[in-house]
């Protein structure tokens, strides 16, 4: 490999790109061979002798207190080998990230329809489910609360009784003084959005398989993009150590932040099968069973104001944002925190009061999806200031341009944008000269009455705080342990999540070392051979795995340095790292070569790498702070037309400009920005997880309707790169910002197009009167 | 019965028969490509080819298939390891993630490109209407098979 660690930034990029299609790499990661071969084995494909089957057992309650659980004819139904309850856990039943509210199995209650009661093993898959329909629950049913803002009244029974409310979280911003702002205004304007529950639609369902080794230790595979949470949510069910559970990573087929505590959940309950019948025990979940009972994202209502003056200022908002958690916390103060940081979308404000509320109500549990609580506001916000402009008489995109974020600005919540590129400017023009923008708004149809078929085209931005941000710990390990012969074992702990992130940590040591990537092995991960590197979400992986790599590197290349330097002359730390050799001023030696002399020298070369996320703060208070260490900009747009009889949208053409710091894997960016378009215009226009009396309606994917092939338009990605100096290599986020911007650019558009605005998610626009 | 898989031709008796055809196939032969994420045909991931036709096979039984020949993902490559083309071209346009839906729209497109060698844009884009995928946004997958096609106007009897 030609690259070199004296090449960085964008420069590197440019290069690597070179090299790719030189190679016919540009879309090169470790595991498509396997994949498109079908060898890749995900967890239904793992087989072990003797291996038992479960499954879950639900009931027809959605709030009930438990009174009993009748599992005699389901034990003695044929091929039956054990039935699980709550009262067979020896650990704890308690479990959650942030409040630790989660039963694994009901115990007291049924709080929503997908709580399990019990686990039934049998010999075959078959008979634990024909055993399943003989397990009956007598219960006391409990008023049924479905509706956030009723959970909010006085006087509504509890959910959670040890928590005295049914509110699970509260934020809040407040900068300036909103009731002055609202003074200075000329036009103020209040609307009320609605958003919809949302499933994950990963097209693996969840599964595990557990089994107990000789040495005791559970032994966990499984579908979930956390190890590290699984790891502890089984050991406390269990009632183990953290080191009596390994987790061992296994290809996972989609997450988009689904599988997090849904999936720990099954492993847990797989792991407790296998204790207790001291046999493997494989547990793989229907459809039907995992959109019952996996969490989903966040429902919102929110009611906005926003106050402008007639040059083009926003001088105030005032929003309460109120989102359904479901029965269960998960991580709803997360994700309705960056909600709240976000409040006003890339828009600098100087007057804000926002209040958010979490709330628990008896609804399937929502959680961590794609996006994070920024898909909700950006709909809110990307149409307020559109609305705003068009009653000022200005146009929409002066308007924005006006108000957003620059250089040197200051947030809502008073962090000063000026240790990166402020790039919200720079993609905004990307996006419109590649679209037309301005030649094509010109032709938007605006509901005339004398067109059966309207064209409208729109477009959205956002900026996005980075990583957890002041959310959580944030910080990540890498290990290169190379052999006496030169080939390299890489660990990383962040999980390939399908995105192609050991890809990326391979190209990126590939760079470090000067080494080709096929040099190179990824480790199959284990929670047992690295440090907790927390959760691959946040669109954190590239930037936290990248960030580790090149800090063991670093650590690696000071052990080479003194061994190989008096071979190849000069001093150790200016040897160059060049396609397979190490380069003194004197000589060079292959990498292999020099690998050997190490082991000679009894100088293990092995790296060590950690990578702690800069520093961020927060005054929950006050509701200001430095909330993120580093930004991202994007900014997409459609076009598209509705047919006025049919109320049928067709899209047609959608464009996409993000900034990524840098593109390490640009084929596999590329496939981030595509794979969120779809994902957000499911969200816009198809997806609505159905609800009838606190039952889910659709369960599987012929009425819970995702994207299709026929349903998208043909997409562009424009790469932006920006080299980011907080960042170890520059790069930054991508999975999540791609996911934010499609619902408020196609409401947009179907604005431009009718001339008809959208409040509620998914949109109606067939449904509509025009 | 009589089934031919990847052209291995197997005797199928007794209980077998009475198993879904995905099942058969991942749990007694162990060809695992083939997944399960609907059991009800609407998202494809399943697919395997029956006579060449695409077939999602979680709603069909072993028993009503007799005399049928089989093609899985398995059966694609050649037997040496090299990847058949529109394998390759997977790999090339960067059409694959996280991989589940991937046996599954590979076989959908090799039926569609045997009877359609020079297909357009549209015509792709509608081939694999039967197939989810929600990583990718089904752009690299459509420019995968686009860039494939020209090896099937080639004639080439493949797999």
């Amino acid at each position: 490999m030609r690259l070199t660690r004296t090449l960085s930034g964008a420069e590197a990029s440019k290069e690597v790109l070179a090299y790719y299609e030189e190679k016919s790499m540009k879309n090169w990661r470790n595991d498509a061979y396997a994949k498109v071969t079908g060898k890749a084995k995900f967890t239904d494909d793992l087989k072990f002798a003797n291996v038992l089957h479960a499954v879950p057992v639900y009931s027809d309650y959605v709030h009930a207190e438990l009174i009993s659980i009748q599992s005699d004819a389901a034990a003695k139904a044929e091929g039956v080998v054990r039935v699980i309850t709550a009262k067979d856990i020896p650990g704890s039943n308690r479990h959650g990230q942030i409040v630790r509210d989660l039963r694994i199995l009901a115990d007291d209650r049924i709080r929503y329809n997908g709580d399990v009661v019990a686990i039934v093993v049998a010999n075959t898959r078959e008979q634990a489910m024909r055993a399943a329909a003989l397990v009956t629950v007598e219960a006391r049913e409990l008023p049924v609360l479905l509706d956030p803002e009723k959970a909010l009244e006085p006087g509504a029974i509890l959910i959670h009784e040890e928590l005295g409310t049914n509110v699970i979280n509260t934020h809040k911003v407040r900068r300036g003084d909103v009731d002055a702002g609202f003074k200075q205004c000329d036009l103020i304007l209040e609307q009320k959005f609605e958003t919809q529950f949302v499933e994950h639609a990963y097209m693996e369902t969840e599964a595990s398989v557990c089994r107990e080794r000789p040495d005791g230790v559970m032994e966990v595979y499984g579908s979930m993009q956390h190890p590290f949470s699984t790891r502890r949510f089984v050991s406390q069910f269990l009632g183990v150590t953290l080191a009596d559970v390994e987790v061992i990573g296994t290809p996972l087929g989609g997450g988009f932040g689904g599988k997090d505590d849904t999936a720990a959940i099954v492993c847990a309950r797989t792991a407790l099968a296998a204790k207790l019948t001291g046999r493997p025990v494989k547990m793989m979940y229907k459809r039907i069973w995992s959109m019952r009972e996996s969490y989903k994202r966040h429902p919102y209502r929110v009611y906005y104001k926003m106050g402008v003056s007639k040059d083009g200022i926003i001088r105030a908002v005032q929003t309460k944002i109120i989102a359904d958690g479901g029965a269960y916390c998960s991580v709803t103060p997360w994700v309705t925190w960056r909600s709240t940081v976000q409040c006003c979308g890339p828009y600098v404000v100087e007057n804000v009061k926002c209040d958010t509320v979490g709330v628990y109500t008896n609804n399937v549990f929502t959680g961590a999806m794609r996006g994070f609580g920024s898909p909700q506001m950006n709909f809110v916000v990307e149409q307020m200031v559109e609305m705003a402009a068009e009653k000022l008489g200005m146009d929409p995109i002066a308007f924005r341009r006006k108000n957003m974020v620059r250089q040197g600005s200051v947030t809502i919540t008073g962090q000063k944008l000026d240790n990166h590129a402020v790039a919200m400017e720079q993609v905004l023009d990307a996006v419109m000269k590649e679209i037309k923008y301005d030649e094509k708004i010109a032709k938007a149809s605006h509901g005339a009455k004398d067109k059966d078929e309207w064209y409208g085209i729109g477009l959205a931005m956002s900026y996005r705080g980075v990583s957890l941000g002041a959310e959580g710990v944030d910080l990540c390990a890498a290990i290169i342990n190379v052999q006496s012969d030169g080939s390299v074992l890489l660990d990383v702990g962040v999980h390939e999540n399908g995105q192609g992130s050991e890809s990326v940590m391979m190209l990126l040591l590939a760079e470090e070392l000067g080494i080709d990537v096929e040099h190179i092995r990824y480790r199959r991960s284990s929670t047992s051979t690295i440090p907790d590197s927390g959760t691959t979400v946040a669109s954190r992986g590239t930037i936290m795995g990248g960030g580790a790599v090149k800090m063991a590197a670093k650590e690696l290349k000071t052990k080479i340095g003194p061994v190989i330097a008096p071979i190849v002359g000069g001093a150790p730390e200016q040897l160059r790292y060049e396609k397979n050799e190490i380069i003194g001023t004197t000589g060079k030696i292959s990498f292999d070569a020099a690998m050997t002399e190490m082991f000679r020298a009894r100088v293990f070369p092995h790296g060590y790498g950690l990578y702690q996320a800069p520093k961020v703060s927060w005054d929950e208070e006050h509701g200001q702070g430095d909330a993120y260490f580093t930004w991202v900009y994007g900014c997409q747009a459609i076009e598209l037309t509705m047919n006025k009889v049919t109320g049928k949208v067709k899209l047609l053409n959608a464009v996409a400009a993000h900034d990524v710091g840098r593109a390490i894997n640009p084929g596999m960016v590329e496939g981030q920005f595509f794979g969120g378009m779809a994902m957000g215009i499911g969200y816009a226009l198809h997806e609505e997880v159905k609800m009838k009396d606190g039952k889910i309606v659709n369960t599987n994917f012929n009425t819970y309707r995702i994207p299709r092939s026929m349903d998208l338009p043909e997409m562009k990605a424009i790469i932006v790169e920006n080299n980011d100096a907080t960042t170890p290599t520059g790069a930054k986020s991508l999975g999540e910002p791609t996911n934010e911007l499609m619902a408020p650019a196609i409401a947009n558009a179907l604005y431009h197009a009718t001339g008809v605005r959208q409040f509620v998610l998914p949109m109606q626009h067939g449904k509509k009167k025009t | 019965m009589k089934l031919t898989v990847n052209k291995k031709e197997y005797t199928v008796e007794g209980a077998a028969l009475e198993k879904r055809l995905v099942d058969f196939l991942r749990d007694d032969l162990d060809l695992t490509g083939a997944k399960n994420a609907c059991d009800i045909g609407a998202c494809g991931a399943c697919t395997v080819l029956v006579n060449d036709q695409a077939t999602k096979i979680c709603p069909r039984y072993v028993k009503e298939l007799d005399g049928a020949s089989i093609t899985t993902i398995e059966g694609m490559a050649s037997p040496d390891g090299t990847l058949h083309p529109l394998q390759q071209a997977f790999l090339d346009a960067g059409a694959v993630q996280c991989g589940f839906c991937t046996p599954g729209m590979v076989l959908t497109a090799h039926a569609f490109l045997l009877k359609h060698p020079s297909p357009t844009r549209d015509q792709i884009r509608r081939s694999i209407y039967g197939n989810l995928c929600r990583c990718t946004g089904y752009q690299q997958i459509i420019n995968a098979i686009e860039s494939a096609a020209p090896f099937y106007q080639q004639g080439q009897q493949v797999t």
